[in-house]
């Protein structure tokens, strides 16, 4: 775990932002020379506090108008089918992310479609034909919004209060 | 409108967003300048909208994360906006999304371990309003996360 001052939460969050935000114009925004911004970006990298970047784009520009969450319950327990189901979903192009999680789902995924009508092929073709597939639990995404995160003065205060 | 180009470039650019343009434009087989123009046009168009960085949240501490899949009562005109301001409120919600379906409204949220998960669970997101129901899904790993999209 990676010890972060004021500095360095603001310029996270900043490059969560906006990844390609050089090391000269983080330390324009932040009050700090070229070398030293960069100095802070670089034990960033060392530590691994980004997974990496992600493209943000217009999906319905794109042709792509719908987003389901899928719960997906396995009806068969063990360990290859478990292993299975995981080679064959993460396969599948529409599948954007794959989840395991503990609950009354075993995964989450996110699918993308072009319509309803594209998601119910998707939906047929390739997840319900998947080895190993119980139960399906489907919601349609209206909106989303993505937050900070803890990584404001006001988060910090909040996390002290907890601890 | 959209081309063969820019499609490809965008099915590039997705599949490995930490690499520089340089080798993004061999790999596009498309020069530097083209490349820089084509993207200024996609950001300008709004199709680009981002290039984020993905916060590996363990590394920052936070170990542990739920999502709440959130049932709220809709005989109150304001439930879903009430809800939504009051979630924003709170630090620990990463992701906010609204649905059609059996659940409402999802919350990502981050712990830095499971006492201060329950904390913020009994303190912070039981008191949101306008819940009538509320499950929580706990995250065991992320298997595929690239959310690319099959242009």
């Amino acid at each position: 775990m990676i010890d972060l001052d004021d500095t360095d939460r603001a310029m996270i969050r900043a490059l969560a932002e906006d990844a390609t935000l050089s090391a000269g114009a983080l330390g324009r925004r932040f009050g700090l020379s070229q070398p030293a911004a960069w100095r802070r970006v670089r034990r960033f990298r060392e530590a691994g506090v980004f997974r990496g970047h992600r493209l943000e784009c217009d999906n319905a520009a794109l042709g792509f108008g719908v987003t389901v969450f899928l719960g997906v319950k396995l009806a068969t327990r063990g360990r290859t089918g478990l292993g299975d189901f995981e080679r064959a979903v993460q396969a599948i192009p529409e599948v954007q992310t794959v989840e395991h999680v503990l609950g009354m789902y075993d995964y989450r995924l996110r699918v993308v479609a072009r319509d309803i009508a594209d998601f119910e092929r998707v939906l047929r073709r390739r997840i319900m034909t998947l080895p190993g597939v119980g139960s399906l639990d489907a919601n349609v995404l209206l909106s989303e919004e993505r937050r900070p995160g803890p990584l404001g003065a006001r988060g910090a205060r909040v996390q002290d209060a907890t601890s | 409108m959209l081309d063969d180009i820019d499609r490809r470039i965008l099915r590039q650019y997705q599949a490995a967003p930490d690499e520089g343009h340089a080798a993004l434009a061999a790999r596009c087989g498309v020069t530097a300048t083209t490349l820089a123009r084509r993207l200024d046009r996609l950001r300008e168009t709004g199709i680009l909208k981002a290039t984020r960085g993905v916060i590996d949240w363990a590394v920052l501490g936070y170990t542990v994360e739920v999502s709440l899949r959130v049932t709220l009562d809709k005989s109150m005109p304001q439930a879903f906006d009430e809800f939504l301001a009051a979630a924003r409120e709170v630090p620990e919600v990463l992701e906010i999304q609204t649905f059609l379906g059996q659940v409402d409204v999802r919350l990502s949220v981050i712990a830095r371990d499971l006492s201060h998960y329950q904390a913020l669970y009994r303190d912070r997101l039981l008191a949101l309003p306008h819940m009538t129901d509320v499950e929580a899904l706990m995250h065991v790993a992320r298997l595929k996360s690239d959310e690319t999209l099959p242009l």
